[in-house]
C-alpha cells in the first residue's frame, strides 16, 4: 500500500527532473516543457496531501494550478513564435540584446 | 504486494522514465509525445489517490489541449535541434557560460535530492480516512468556498487568450 | 489474483463481445454506407459478393492486406507507425465506458446482475471527453510524420477542426449533465425512463432538443465526416493526411473513423435517446432498443454525406466558433434557468 511518503517522494523526483530540465536545456519549448513537469508534480502532491488529510481542497488547488499552466502555456508559446520568428532560433543564447 | 503498490510503482516508474526521457531527447516532437506519456501515468496516479476528476481533468486539460498546444507550435516552427554537430558532442559541464552553470545548480539539486530521499523518516502503512472523491463535493466547495478564485480564473483565461493572439499575430503591414 | 468466478467469466465475456462487436460494426458500417450512397443516388451499389453484397466489407479487408506496406523514405517512422495506432486504439477505448443494456442476470444464471459495460466509472462523460481529445494525435502525428504537404496541411486542418468543435460537444454533454444530475452514463439513462402521459418517453431530446442538434453537428465534426470532412476531401487536398498510408495502416484509419461514429451514436443514445429503454420489450432485452437506435442514428450520419455539399474550411472554423459555440452556451444557460425554475 502506497503511504503519503511513497507519493511525496515520486513528486519530488519529478521535480528535481523538471528543474534540471529547466537548468540545462537550450531549448525553448523543451525549458517549457520541464516548467510543465514541474507543475504536474507539484499536483501531484497536492492531490496526496488532500488526500491524506480527507478534503477536496486538494483536488481545487490542482484544479486551479492547472488551469493557470494553461494560460501561462500558451502565452508562453506565443512570446516563443514571436521571438522565433524575429531570430529564427529557439536557443535561449541568441537572445541577448539586454545584457549589459 | 497488493495491486494497488504494483498499480503505483508502475505509473511512478513510467512517470520517471519518461520525464527522464523529455530532458534528454533532441528532437523537441519526441519530447512533447513522451511528455504526454508521463501525463498519462500521473493521470493513473490520481486514479489510485481516489481522484478521478482530477485524473480525468488533467487527460483533458493537460494531455488533450496544452500539449496540443505545444505540438502545434513545434510543428509550425519546425522546430530545429539545438545545437550544432560540434556541441552535441560536449558534456553539459564542458560547455560554455550559462549551460556550465545550470548543469552544476542541476547536480547539486540531484545530490540533495538523494541525500533527502536517504534519511529516514516520513510516513508509512495506508492512508487514514476516507477520500472526498465525488464530483458533487468538489463542484459544491469550488462554487461556494472558492467561488472568488474560480471567477479571478476566468478573467485571467480570458486576459491569457487576448494575449496569445495579440502576441501571436502577424503584423499586417507586412 | 482474484479468484474466478461466474462473474469474471461473464466480465470477461461481456469485453470480448464489445470488442468483436465494434469490429463487426465498422465492417458493418461499410456496407451500409455504400449500398446506401447506391440508393440515394439511384445506383445498385455492391450486390455480387456474398447475398446483397454483404461479404463486400470482407473483400475489401483482404485486398488491403494484400497490398504492399508502403513508407516514404523521408518520414519518420516511429511516429508513423504510431499514428494509425494512437487512431485506433482511442477510438476503441472511448466504447469501454458506454452502457449498452440495463443490467442483466442471463435468466438467473448470475449471482448478482451484471452491468452490460465494460466499466463502469462515475465519471464516464467526462472519460469519453478526454479520450475523444486524445484521438486528435492520430491525425496530427500522421501529417507530421509523413513528411509531405498533402499530409501536413490535411492534419493540421483536422486536429484544428476538431479541437475547435470539441467546445462545443463539451457545452452540449454540460447540458445535459444538469438534467440527469450525474456524470455516469447509467445514472443519465436510468433517469430517461418512463413516460410521461403514457405515450411520449422521457428522453432528454424532447428536453434539450437543441442540445441534441448541437450534439450531433459537433460529434459529425469530431469524427471528421461529411459536411465536415474537408480535411479529407479528395478533390482538394488527394486524401489529407492518410495521403501516405496503405495496406492495413490505411484501414486502421478507417477503421478508427467508424468506430468513432459508432461511439458517438452511441453516446448521444445513451444521453439524449434513452439507451435501451423502449416500450413493448422487457429491461433485460433493452440492448436490442439500443442496437436500433444507434442503427439509426448511424443511417442518420451517412445520409448527411451523401446529401450534404462539403463546408469549406473557413466556412467551417467560423461555423465552429462564431455560431455553434455561443448557441451551445446559450442553451446551456437556459438549460440551467429552467432546471431551476421547474425544480427538475
Amino acid at each position: 500500500m502506497p503511504s503519503l511518503s511513497d507519493y511525496l517522494v515520486l513528486s519530488a523526483i519529478l521535480f528535481a527532473i523538471g528543474t534540471a530540465g529547466v537548468l540545462i536545456r537550450r531549448n525553448i519549448i523543451t525549458i517549457l516543457l520541464s516548467v510543465e513537469i514541474m507543475l504536474n508534480a507539484v499536483n501531484l502532491s497536492f492531490v496526496a496531501f488532500g488526500r491524506a488529510l480527507g478534503t477536496a481542497d486538494g483536488q481545487i488547488i490542482v484544479f486551479f494550478v492547472m488551469t493557470v499552466a494553461a494560460a501561462e502555456a500558451a502565452v508562453g508559446l506565443a512570446i516563443v513564435i514571436g521571438l522565433f520568428r524575429h531570430r529564427e532560433s529557439l536557443n535561449p543564447s541568441t537572445f541577448t540584446s539586454l545584457k549589459w | 504486494m497488493g495491486s494497488e503498490a504494483i498499480a503505483f510503482y508502475l505509473f511512478g516508474a513510467v512517470a520517471v522514465i519518461a520525464s527522464l526521457l523529455v530532458i534528454s531527447q533532441r528532437n523537441p516532437i519526441y519530447s512533447v509525445l513522451l511528455l504526454i506519456a508521463s501525463f498519462g501515468a500521473l493521470s493513473g496516479l490520481y486514479v489510485l489517490l481516489e481522484a478521478p476528476f482530477v485524473a480525468v481533468t488533467q487527460i483533458i486539460v493537460y494531455a488533450g489541449a496544452i500539449m496540443v498546444l505545444f505540438l502545434f507550435v513545434v510543428m509550425l516552427l519546425n522546430a530545429p535541434h539545438e545545437e550544432t554537430e560540434r556541441d552535441e558532442r560536449l558534456h553539459a559541464f564542458k560547455k560554455p557560460g550559462p549551460v556550465r552553470f545550470g548543469a552544476v545548480l542541476a547536480a547539486a539539486l540531484a545530490t540533495e535530492l538523494a541525500w533527502a530521499l536517504t534519511r529516514a523518516g516520513g510516513e508509512t502503512g495506508a492512508f487514514p480516512g476516507a477520500a472526498v472523491s465525488s464530483v458533487r463535493a468538489i463542484g459544491k466547495a469550488l462554487f461556494t468556498e472558492y467561488a472568488f478564485p474560480f471567477e479571478v480564473t476566468s478573467i485571467l483565461i480570458l486576459v491569457a487568450m487576448v494575449g496569445a493572439v495579440v502576441l501571436a499575430k502577424r503584423d499586417a503591414r507586412g | 489474483m482474484p479468484a474466478i468466478t461466474p462473474q469474471l467469466i461473464a466480465e470477461g465475456v461481456v469485453i470480448v463481445v464489445v470488442f468483436h462487436a465494434l469490429l463487426l460494426s465498422a465492417a458493418a458500417m461499410v456496407w451500409v454506407e455504400r449500398r446506401l450512397a447506391a440508393a440515394l443516388q439511384q445506383r445498385l451499389g455492391p450486390i455480387r459478393v456474398g447475398w446483397q453484397g454483404l461479404l463486400q466489407p470482407f473483400a475489401d479487408v483482404i485486398k488491403l492486406m494484400f497490398k504492399e506496406e508502403l513508407r516514404p523514405k523521408a518520414a519518420d517512422w516511429l511516429l508513423f507507425a504510431l499514428a494509425p495506432i494512437i487512431s485506433a486504439a482511442c477510438a476503441f477505448s472511448a466504447f469501454a465506458v458506454v452502457p449498452f443494456g440495463a443490467e442483466t442476470t442471463f435468466f438467473g444464471l448470475l449471482k448478482e446482475p451484471l452491468k452490460l459495460q465494460v466499466a463502469d466509472v462515475n465519471v464516464a462523460v467526462l472519460v469519453i471527453f478526454a479520450i475523444a481529445s486524445m484521438s486528435v494525435y492520430g491525425i496530427v502525428l500522421a501529417g507530421w510524420a509523413s513528411n509531405s504537404k498533402y499530409s501536413l496541411l490535411g492534419g493540421l486542418r483536422s486536429s484544428a477542426q476538431m479541437i475547435s468543435y470539441e467546445l462545443s460537444y463539451g457545452m452540449a454533454l454540460a447540458s445535459v449533465l444538469l438534467l440527469g444530475n450525474s456524470l455516469s452514463l447509467t445514472d443519465i439513462v436510468n433517469a430517461q425512463a418512463g413516460s410521461w402521459f403514457g405515450f411520449i418517453p422521457k428522453w432528454f431530446v424532447f428536453l434539450q432538443p437543441l442540445g441534441f442538434l448541437i450534439y450531433m453537428t459537433a460529434g459529425i465534426a469530431e469524427t471528421n465526416r461529411a459536411p465536415f470532412d474537408f480535411p479529407e476531401a479528395e478533390q482538394e487536398l488527394v486524401a489529407g493526411y492518410h495521403t501516405e498510408y496503405s495496406s492495413m495502416s490505411f484501414a486502421m484509419f478507417f477503421l478508427a473513423e467508424y468506430v468513432n461514429m459508432v461511439t458517438v451514436s452511441a453516446v448521444a443514445t445513451d444521453l439524449f435517446l434513452g439507451g435501451w429503454h423502449g416500450p413493448f420489450l422487457p429491461e433485460s432485452l433493452g440492448w436490442i432498443w439500443f442496437l436500433l437506435k444507434v442503427g439509426a442514428l448511424l443511417f442518420f450520419y451517412v445520409w448527411m454525406r451523401w446529401t450534404l455539399p462539403r463546408y469549406r474550411y473557413d466556412q467551417l472554423m467560423r461555423f465552429g466558433w462564431k455560431i455553434l459555440l455561443p448557441l451551445s452556451v446559450v442553451n446551456l444557460l437556459v438549460t440551467a434557468a429552467g432546471v431551476l425554475y421547474f425544480g427538475l
